[in-house]
């Protein structure tokens, strides 16, 4: 069932989803959206510019971390803006064929703010992956009837 | 090479068409973990109003990235891509994007602000369907990190 607006509270809880991401699910992120920069599939490239390891695409993290708030409002097309800051890197290790993941994370959604006159509802959201907040200012404004 | 501080101001009209696909909107769906039927079955957006599948709330990167390249390709700014850091990331939907669009984007550098021995890029990305319906605002900012960043 989608929200009422009258039945929500500032602070009041949405719900919470643990995403699993492997080595594969970046290529596929890779693919759908364009976006091919080798830091994200090739562990070499990705130590030979500085960084830990193969991270995942930020975009990837924000796009996963919405499906909570889309699920919750019911039409997808109710999320009218959704702005993060990309704080620290989802470093996801290589677990090829082992069937385990390579990098979880962890969301959280709360009730930012309440809209009575736009009736829309701003939700927070925490992501975190290995102990460490990624996204800051995770932010997804939605319409509710 | 450094980052060229006139690229702020400077804007990219739009380009190619993007044709938003079904096919495509269901990849990236699957891509990003979502789930809710209204990205993969006609008749499921339908009964929530929609023409067509709906894209989900982060789709408009494709159209985005795709006008970013033109900055990031543009051989008078500088910027080395193997050394781009996403520092944040906006999507403001004034519709949302159903299969059946025909979309273009014209791309604005509002900021350019040095940062060690890098540089914080600011652009943002008006989408609009052919006909000039206006669809999404993005905006975005990349860290180029210099050496040792």
């Amino acid at each position: 069932m989608s929200p009422t607006f009258e039945e929500l509270t500032v602070g009041q809880e949405i719900g919470t989803r643990s995403i699993d991401v492997t080595r594969q699910d970046l290529v596929k992120y890779a693919g759908a959206s364009g976006d091919f920069n080798p830091i994200h599939w090739n562990e070499a490239f990705a130590t030979s510019v500085e960084l830990p390891g193969v991270i995942a695409h930020g975009m990837f993290t924000m796009g996963a971390a919405v499906q909570l708030v889309s699920d919750w409002a019911g039409d997808p097309a109710a999320v009218v803006d959704y702005q993060t800051r990309f704080t620290k890197p989802v470093i996801v290790t290589d677990t090829t064929g082992s069937g385990e993941a390579g990098a979880v994370i962890d969301v959280t959604g709360v009730v930012g703010a309440l809209d009575a006159d736009a009736r829309t509802a701003r939700i927070d959201l925490t992501v975190v992956a290995a102990g460490q907040k990624v996204l800051m200012k995770s932010q997804a404004v939605v319409k509710v009837s | 090479m450094s980052i060229n501080p006139d690229l702020q101001g400077r804007s990219y009209p739009a380009a190619e068409v993007y044709d938003v696909g079904r096919e495509k909107i269901r990849e990236f769906a699957k891509a990003v973990k979502a789930s809710n039927p209204a990205h993969f079955d006609v008749e499921a957006a339908k009964a929530l109003g929609h023409s067509d599948l709906v894209a989900p709330p982060t789709f408009a990167i494709i159209v985005a990235q795709r006008a970013d390249a033109q900055l990031v390709e543009d051989p008078e700014s500088g910027i080395d891509f193997s050394r781009v850091v996403h520092a944040d990331q906006r999507f403001t939907h004034h519709r949302a994007i159903v299969a059946g669009d025909r979309l273009v984007a014209e791309l604005h550098v509002d900021g350019v602000r040095a940062m060690g021995g890098g540089a914080m890029i600011t652009t943002r990305s008006e989408i609009s369907t052919a006909s000039g319906e206006r669809v999404a605002t993005t905006t975005s900012s990349i860290l180029v990190r210099g050496e040792g960043q």
